[in-house]
């Protein structure tokens, strides 16, 4: 490598989409206790309409995955395509406009949807018009992530950039395709799509936008900077291809175990099954080219709470992997499907793995960018560490109890073949299982306040500044390790 | 589903599944030179990569899940129109589950039905039954407790829009039922719904021909009420035989506010009561019959 020459790499860019991650980290983790405390209060909405539950529950999946999770995915590729790579991003204006761009659609989608404004489709729930900004956006930002790769100056592209790619090639094919529809107004629209093939559509969009917007982005940031923290090579380049060419086919097949029992053909319920159960061992193949990338580094786990992050994110990964296919099996779906288990499952997956691998990575990169040595408390990332942990676990465990025993209560039958429960006296038994979930939710979103705070003076702490934006880089001196 | 889509969907999913197959076994060996080597030879950003083999566990779990779905999509439907060797459905497991049910039960529900539903009502473990049977089907409109709410009738307050006997009580389950008080704005006018309004309310609260200040509007109205007694009776006591409300004992389905009355008469109202004879057996239907008779006997 090139290490004695300074290269110039964008990093405004960078900067500002990880400021984004926190700031939309707080607001959508905000609204996810808020609401959480709905479920077992539900005074707690006011009585309002922009309040309820309803309005808000996709703000916060919106502000979380998109907002929180998207500003996270496209600053990092942003910085590791450049770094490995070699070569500065490619038209820095374009990447500037995305970050404005996406940024406008966070906003836009925090105003209305609370109004109301909805398409109703799950994860899909914007308008038209910020569907189109969402598109001209995503294409600039494909242009920017692929002409870089195209001017590298490595003669091979690394696994990270592979993951990064997928993910973006994917989402614009399954944003366009699922958000098809007949404007009738300025924020009024009809899907082109109806019926079984509306959903099946919504559901092959839904699940890919699990696959590629938190499995192989999230992935992609795991290639570079678990290695790059770690200070330890990659594992295993052989089962990188493996895994990333079976993970990227068989994703796309998982969508119809989202609709088992419905008026969705017998035979694509049963493929989305097997596709589902095939996936395993795809999904592990990462967790494992993960963690193995640490063998011989295991003590850091005692003294570096970001390794500690990214290890027990993947642990999550690996987790809710299994889950998921073993959750697809119809016989199994027939007792998690419609209960709170569903709700633990992805929480295992969305605070467990997407936002601690964001937040390890965050820890990394902030430093970096901000010509910082390091955060400015390790302590305090220490802390932040057992605070989502434990709130991860207080909220997965009491929904995945609660989820089974919905599920049970739901199919208990008494001597007469009518169910032992009405609805309304298994929502009741519910309700200790909501609270805990609240506190859980509340201690992982401290953690995030206390991240914050950790940036913030990470960032205000100007004793390291050595200079303005976008300055030269050399190498040598902001890879440990690498030289 | 055509040939042509049928074979469309299995050649997709043969080439995925051998993909896969193909990939895992053209990876899972190393020639004793690339072993040596361990790494790639790239770098990255620092970034090193080894090329250790693929552990083998996580191989052979990638077989064992090809091999599962081979086996899978060889009993049940999956490739395209092929039905699997078990000729296993959805449908099918429904109605399996659902006649399991039945068969366990009939012979309970065929002992409840050689009892008429004036005796039936009295044993304690028919009234459990059903009340179990109307918490699942009649409570979400009706009210946990049977007193109904706005626009669906209290089941305990012995107005029986229908007729409150066996037999209609039956009928309103089984077939269901279609009010319809037709929108009456043109036919009365603005001054005259509010007349009209304040007539119907005075059937049940004799008092107001009294007050001065509605004793007029009561007077006007009260020759105009002929439009109502088709349905409603010449004296506004209802006809159940086509679900007209008794007016005069003061129990009100849709309010009893003025302005409440107004609305009903100037835009109509249209009760639905769905049918059930499709969703529950006639046994069940008859103990239902009995548990909502004896609501009534109880008050």
């Amino acid at each position: 490598m090139h290490a004695a020459t300074p290269s110039p790499y964008h990093y405004r860019v960078v900067r500002q989409f990880a400021i984004m991650t926190i700031v939309w980290g707080l607001v959508g983790m905000f609204v996810g206790v808020w609401i959480a405390a709905q479920m077992a209060w539900p005074v707690l909405n006011f009585d309002l309409p922009w309040t309820s539950f309803g309005r808000l529950r996709p703000l916060h999946t919106n502000a979380v995955i998109f907002a929180f999770g998207g500003s996270a995915l496209i600053g990092s590729s942003y910085y590791v395509v450049q770094r490995t790579c070699e070569t500065p991003l490619a038209f820095p204006r374009l990447a500037a406009f995305t970050f404005w761009g996406w940024t406008s659609v966070i906003v836009l989608a925090a105003i209305t949807l609370p109004l109301g404004l909805t398409t109703s489709k799950e994860y899909a729930e914007l308008e038209w018009p910020i569907n189109i900004l969402i598109a001209v956006v995503w294409i600039s930002y494909a242009v920017v992530f692929f002409t870089t790769i195209a001017r590298r100056k490595t003669s091979h592209i690394y696994v990270a950039n592979w993951f990064y790619g997928a993910f973006i090639l994917t989402i614009a094919l399954l944003h366009v395709i699922n958000n098809l529809a007949i404007p009738v107004s300025m924020w009024n629209s009809y899907s082109v799509f109806s019926g079984t093939v509306d959903a099946m559509v919504q559901w092959w969009y839904g699940h890919n936008a699990v696959g590629f917007f938190l499995t192989a982005g999230f992935l992609a940031m795991m290639y570079y900077f678990v290695p790059v923290q770690a200070q330890r090579p990659i594992y295993s380049y052989r089962l990188s291809i493996v895994h990333f060419w079976s993970l990227i086919a068989i994703y796309m097949w998982a969508g119809p175990h989202h609709l088992h029992y419905s008026s969705l053909p017998d035979w694509t319920q049963s493929l989305g099954m097997v596709f589902s159960i095939v996936l395993l061992a795809p999904s592990w193949g990462g967790m494992i080219n993960g963690v193995m990338t640490l063998s011989g580094a295991w003590d850091k786990l005692r003294t570096d709470p970001i390794i500690r992050f990214m290890i027990v994110a993947l642990a999550f990964y690996g987790m809710a992997t299994f889950e998921g296919p073993m959750m697809s099996i119809k016989t199994v779906n027939a007792l998690s499907h419609n209960t709170d288990w569903t709700v633990a499952h992805v929480h295992a997956g969305a605070l467990g793995w997407v936002a601690m691998i964001t937040m390890g990575v965050m820890y990394v990169l902030i430093p970096r960018v901000f010509n910082r040595r390091a955060m400015y408390s390790i302590n305090w990332i220490f802390t932040h560490f057992w605070l989502s942990t434990v709130g991860t676990v207080l909220y997965i465990a009491s929904m995945w109890i609660s989820g089974l025993m919905q599920g049970l209560m739901w199919r208990a039958v008494n001597t007469d073949g009518t169910l032992a429960y009405s609805f309304i006296q298994e929502m009741e038994y519910r309700f200790p299982y909501y609270v805990v979930r609240l506190i859980g939710g509340v201690i992982f979103f401290a953690g995030m306040v206390l991240m914050a705070w950790n940036v913030w003076k990470t960032i205000r702490d100007t004793n390291n500044d050595e200079g303005a934006d976008n300055r030269l880089d050399s190498d040598a001196e902001a890879l440990p390790g690498g030289a | 589903m055509s040939n042509f889509w049928s074979g469309y969907i299995i050649v997709l999913v043969l080439l995925n599944l051998l993909g896969c197959a193909v990939l895992l076994f053209w990876n899972s060996r190393m020639s004793a030179e690339e072993a040596k080597r361990r790494t790639t030879g790239h770098v990255f950003d620092g970034i090193e990569e080894l090329n250790e083999p693929l552990p083998r566990w996580w191989l052979w779990l990638f077989v064992g899940t090809l091999i599962f779905s081979a086996a899978y999509l060889a009993l049940y439907p999956g490739m395209g129109k092929y039905a699997g060797m078990l000729g296993w459905t959805s449908q099918g497991q429904w109605e399996d589950e659902v006649a399991f049910v039945e068969r366990q039960t009939a012979p309970l529900f065929a002992e409840y039905a050689k009892v008429p539903v004036e005796e039936l009502y009295q044993y304690p473990e028919v009234r459990e039954v059903g009340a179990r049977l109307y918490m699942q089907n009649c409570a979400m409109c009706h009210g946990s407790d049977a007193r109904g709410a706005r626009g669906y009738p209290n089941l305990t307050d012995g107005a029986w829009q229908w007729g409150g006997s066996p037999e209609a009580i039956r009928h309103s389950i089984a077939k269901g039922r279609e009010a319809n008080m037709p929108a009456l704005a043109a036919a009365l006018g603005e001054e005259g719904t509010t007349d009209m309004a304040w007539y119907v309310a005075s059937l049940s609260r004799k008092e107001l021909a009294e007050r001065e200040d509605v004793a007029e509007r009561i007077a006007r109205a009260a020759p105009r009420f002929a439009m109502c007694s088709a349905c409603h009776g010449a004296d506004g006591t209802g006809n159940p035989m086509f679900g007209g409300p008794d007016l005069t004992d003061g129990k009100w389905l849709y309010g009893s506010r003025i302005a409440d009355i107004e609305q009903t008469l100037r835009q109509g109202r249209m009760g639905v009561m769905p049918a059930h004879e499709n969703i529950l057996s006639a046994e069940r239907i008859h103990v239902l019959t009995a548990y909502i008779y004896g609501l009534r006997i109880d008050e």
